[in-house]
């Protein structure tokens, strides 16, 4: 989910620059100037100075080019040298997220902070409700001594002046698995890459914009302009992305040049066909629990976190890998890229063979404003094929669970069907994950588990254009129609 | 008095700089100013196709289109056209 701030309309309007220079097909000349003409040398500078901006400006558009920012070697090679790499490259790297140390601002680590409301007061309970006696009255003001202190946050509850404040690392207190840290050696922030998810909440979190992904926009214009038959396949989450109908969005990506529009919602039939059919087997084997698979970042929680929950997780394949596969057989020429709102999907794309790329709803509006298509002055061409309504609705938290709940009570009513306990997880944090293994132990209630790393679900994604409330009730609705 | 409109672009381009995000300028208004204002979102209105797209999102207070458009960019415009 993406709210108006300077480092999203930065990236934003970097990536139309670059997509609006690859269509005149002059970006390779005009590369190593954008970080100039971006930040020319009266212009006010966001960081420390301009210079800075620029450098920061190139390790964007690098990354934007798909490149690995720490992997550089020589930093004098322009961006045009790593624009040939790009063009010649056959495969997108498969880890996704970068740290840009020198945009990172390199977060203060301790966690509390006294601040100058604190009137230094006559009952100073901050000094008796610390455990490790870490403060003291100085000069009329509270003190934290960081070597004694253990972040347990007792202070902040008990000043009356709220003086004593909790300043966090925002990536680091985003990530639901702590996989982005400091390295105590280099002093910098990096991402373990055993441990990371995908799921982009640090990169949505940093306001330093110092969390990049790794696009893979230039590949999927090569194609395109290469003639490759390239197939789009929209994630159920695109309604509410734009203003216009989905037949409007279809019309839009043919004139972006994709031979055709596919809606990941077909695989989503079959996805709830599958998953109903394994529900009911399970339950009638006995088993506890069943949990979706549907959402990459959280079966990778699973995978790395809590393994203990992996032999619950649904076996069943997720929309877009039903998607992919139906396009493959039809065509195997085809290319296939997934469009939707989550950096997760390029990591399950990489282990997918029929998935070729993926687009991120970001990257598919600058995409449309670089080609100056208006979505919603587009024709409506007619859908390929109506899509069950239920599958449509993938994309909003609690949609899993009713899409299979329809699917049983329609595909089986021959069967007995077993009762359908859903609980819900809408949105990974720490917390979630630690009740995930309690889920996995039998400790919680239910019997059917549908987790959604991200808040609201697919609609709240960290690569989203349309406002969550606004974009589920669009989802809701078509997801609602009968 | 007439209502002050308030059109925001909800062409794509607009749409992608940050029209989205003002989709809920109502709840975002000052009392004061609620019931003197009209919102409504407006068709493409091709000003991002002058010369510089890092301009959008556009919003027109009263016909006057304001650039780069945010929540207090707006209400300070239609603060002007009130007095």
């Amino acid at each position: 989910m993406q709210t108006a701030n300077d480092a999203n309309k930065t990236r934003r309007g970097l990536l139309i620059r670059l997509i609006r220079e690859f269509r005149k097909g002059t970006l390779e000349q005009s590369i190593d100037r954008i970080p100039y003409e971006m930040r020319p040398k009266d212009a006010d500078a966001s960081r420390c100075c301009i210079y800075k901006d620029r450098v920061v400006l190139k390790y964007r558009i690098m990354a934007m080019l798909g490149i690995a920012v720490e992997k550089e070697t020589d930093e004098s090679r322009q961006l045009s040298e790593y624009l040939r790499d790009a063009n010649q490259r056959q495969q997108p790297d498969s880890d996704i997220l970068s740290v840009l140390d020198v945009a990172c601002s390199h977060c203060i680590t301790s966690r509390y902070l006294i601040t100058n409301a604190c009137r230094g007061c006559f009952a100073r309970p901050c000094t008796f409700a610390c455990p490790k006696n870490a403060i003291a009255v100085i000069n009329g003001q509270a003190r934290i001594d960081y070597n004694l202190c253990i972040d347990c946050g007792k202070c902040t509850q008990v000043c009356p002046y709220h003086a004593i404040i909790r300043v966090p690392v925002p990536c680091e207190e985003a990530c639901p698995v702590n996989a982005i840290r400091r390295d105590a050696a280099t002093d910098r922030q990096y991402i373990d890459f055993d441990a990371c998810t995908s799921c982009g909440k640090c990169m949505t979190a940093c306001p330093f914009g110092a969390i990049l992904e790794r696009s893979q926009i230039i590949d999927v214009l090569n194609a395109i302009k290469n003639g490759e038959k390239v197939v789009a396949m929209v994630a159920p989450a695109i309604v509410g992305q734009f203003a216009g109908q989905l037949g409007q969005i279809a019309s839009s990506l043919k004139k972006l040049g994709f031979a055709r529009m596919v809606e990941v919602a077909r695989g989503a039939e079959k996805t709830t066909e599958h998953e109903a059919a394994e529900f009911i087997e399970r339950m009638h084997n006995n088993e506890r629990l069943m949990t979706t698979s549907c959402c990459p970042a959280y079966v990778e929680t699973v995978k790395r976190h809590v393994p203990e929950l992996l032999p619950y997780v649904s076996s069943t394949r997720t929309p877009m890998q039903y998607t992919s596969e139906e396009i493959k057989n039809q065509d195997p020429s085809a290319i296939t890229v997934f469009i939707g709102p989550c950096v997760a999907k390029r990591k399950e794309a990489s282990e997918d063979l029929n998935t070729d790329y993926v687009m991120t709803f970001e990257e598919l509006g600058a995409m449309l404003a670089a080609f100056e298509i208006d979505v919603a002055s587009e024709p409506e061409i007619e859908l390929e094929r109506e899509v069950k309504a239920h599958a449509r609705g993938f994309a909003t938290s609690c949609g899993v669970s009713s899409a299979i709940l329809v699917e049983m009570k329609n595909s089986h009513p021959e069967m007995e069907i077993p009762e359908l306990k859903s609980e819900f997880i809408n949105g990974l944090d720490k917390k979630a994950v630690k009740q995930l293994s309690l889920y996995a132990k039998g400790k919680l209630p239910g019997n059917f588990l549908e987790v959604m790393a991200c808040e609201g679900g697919c609609v709240g994604g960290p690569c989203a254009i349309g406002k969550v409330t606004l974009a589920t009730r669009a989802v809701k609705m078509l997801a609602d129609k009968k | 008095m007439d209502k002050v409109q308030v059109k925001i672009c909800v062409g794509t381009t607009c749409y992608v700089m940050g029209a989205a995000d003002l989709q809920e300028l109502e709840r975002f208004l000052p009392d004061d100013l609620k019931d003197k204002v009209e919102i409504s979102g407006s068709p493409c209105l091709g000003l991002c196709r002058d010369e510089n797209y890092g301009s959008a999102p556009f919003v027109t207070v009263n016909g006057e289109a304001i650039a780069n458009a945010d929540v207090n960019s707006i209400i300070e415009t239609i603060r002007k056209k009130l007095t």
